[in-house]
């Protein structure tokens, strides 16, 4: 190689590495502010890193798992309550809307709202987390996992308008 | 050892190199398209939970997956041209552009398509999803570049220069969905080891990907002889070539 070229090379090899170096010291000082949610642990013990812990009255995002046998609705109207849990810690959502056709007992769910309590969160918004696992109907079904969208009734949709 | 490759570095030979891949590509990209969608469509038993909507897998997965290994390709093609300054692969790299941003488009609107019903919402400023629209932002910027210029080795540097700076992006969009919590899920296929999915469903996944590849390829060395000729207009051997199809 010659001398210029190597120079070049250098030049563009260094510049790559100090970008490098930038973004992933700058990720790292963000990466609690990347994070999407909470997790029901987080919530209760704060992240595992930093020990931020969110108030009472903040807004935030809580993801965890919907603990089966949890889910109350409301037979006349769209409310809705259940419990997200991960690592041991539970949290209450309470809801006032149309849960995601994915939303079911033991489904990932992410739940935007306000934190009103130390456990309880009210929702304005439930977002179903999808996981990376595709299984075909048939097979879901031998396994027992068979999986049905929430159901309303008119009169409960007409009160949402 | 390069001593093979130094004949590509001439136009012409490169010229007519592109041109005999061209009909091998594109008929490759028909037949194995149409097999794979067809397959994937019709064929595919239904996901147990999202129903038929994951359909779109067989079109999200395979663009998203290209318009990061697009942009790879682009970079390497800006630190070759940059560091040893061959005209050839910058206009690789010029042609390779539009076809990523397109590829990153459609991986945006499909997975917002997925996202609405099965999510619940079109967007969400997660990780995951944050670090592919910039993906969009870079090749955006790196195709105005190309044409910033009346200079082509002048824009052919800057653009090249901001494509190398972008690649930093690659691994975050790779990894974000395992460095941070996001909504979007993690790697069904892209990954080391076995998919996380039925093999009924893998094989047309792997058929409709490879076809994406001949497409992309296909795609490219069309814009690539597009670009050579438009580089090298005043050189003798394009103008026989022109006034050679003109009689035809």
């Amino acid at each position: 190689m010659n001398p210029r070229r190597k120079k070049r090379l250098t030049i563009v090899l260094s510049l790559l590495i100090g970008i490098g170096i930038i973004s992933g010291l700058v990720l790292y000082a963000l990466s609690q502010n990347i994070d999407l949610f909470y997790t029901p642990h987080e919530v209760v013990h704060g992240k595992d890193d930093t020990g931020i812990k969110p108030k009472v009255g903040q807004r935030i995002r809580v993801g965890g798992l919907v603990v089966v046998g949890s889910v109350k609705r409301d037979a006349d109207n769209l409310k809705v309550q259940f419990d997200l849990t991960n690592k041991g810690e539970v949290i209450t959502i309470k809801y006032d809307g149309i849960l995601p056709d994915l939303f079911r007992e033991g489904q990932g769910i992410i739940a935007n709202g306000t934190l009103t309590q130390a456990r309880v969160l009210e929702a304005s918004e439930v977002l179903a987390k999808h996981d990376e696992n595709y299984i075909p109907k048939e097979i879901a079904d031998s396994l027992g996992e068979g999986h049905e969208a929430p159901k309303y009734t008119k009169e409960q949709l007409k009160e949402k308008g | 050892m390069w001593k093979w490759l130094h004949p590509y570095a001439n136009p012409e030979v490169s010229y007519h190199f592109a041109g005999r891949l061209i009909p091998w590509f594109s008929k490759l990209t028909f037949i194995l398209l149409f097999i794979g969608i067809v397959w994937a469509l019709l064929f595919v038993p239904a996901d147990y939970q999202q129903g038929n909507s994951f359909r779109i897998f067989y079109l999200h997965v395979p663009a998203a997956i290209l318009s990061m290994s697009i942009y790879v390709a682009m970079a390497i093609a800006a630190l070759s041209s940059l560091v040893w300054q061959i005209k050839l692969a910058d206009a690789s790299a010029a042609a390779m552009a539009p076809v990523g941003a397109v590829f990153t488009a459609i991986a945006l609107i499909t997975g917002a398509a997925w996202g609405r019903p099965t999510w619940g919402t079109w967007w969400i400023w997660d990780a995951r999803l944050t670090s592919e629209l910039i993906l969009l932002f870079l090749y955006l910027g790196v195709i105005a570049l190309h044409n910033a210029f009346e200079d082509k080795t002048l824009s052919g540097k800057a653009a090249g220069i901001l494509a190398l700076v972008g690649v930093v992006n690659i691994p975050i969009i790779k990894y974000s969905v395992e460095w941070w919590n996001t909504l979007h899920q993690g790697s069904t296929v892209s990954k080391l080891g076995a998919p996380s999915m039925a093999s009924s469903m893998y094989w047309p996944f792997l058929v409709c990907f490879i076809g994406f590849i001949c497409f992309v390829t296909w795609i490219i060395c069309l814009r690539f002889r597009n670009e050579i000729l438009a580089r090298n207009a005043m050189r003798a051997w394009v103008r026989d070539l022109v006034n050679n199809t003109e009689v035809k």
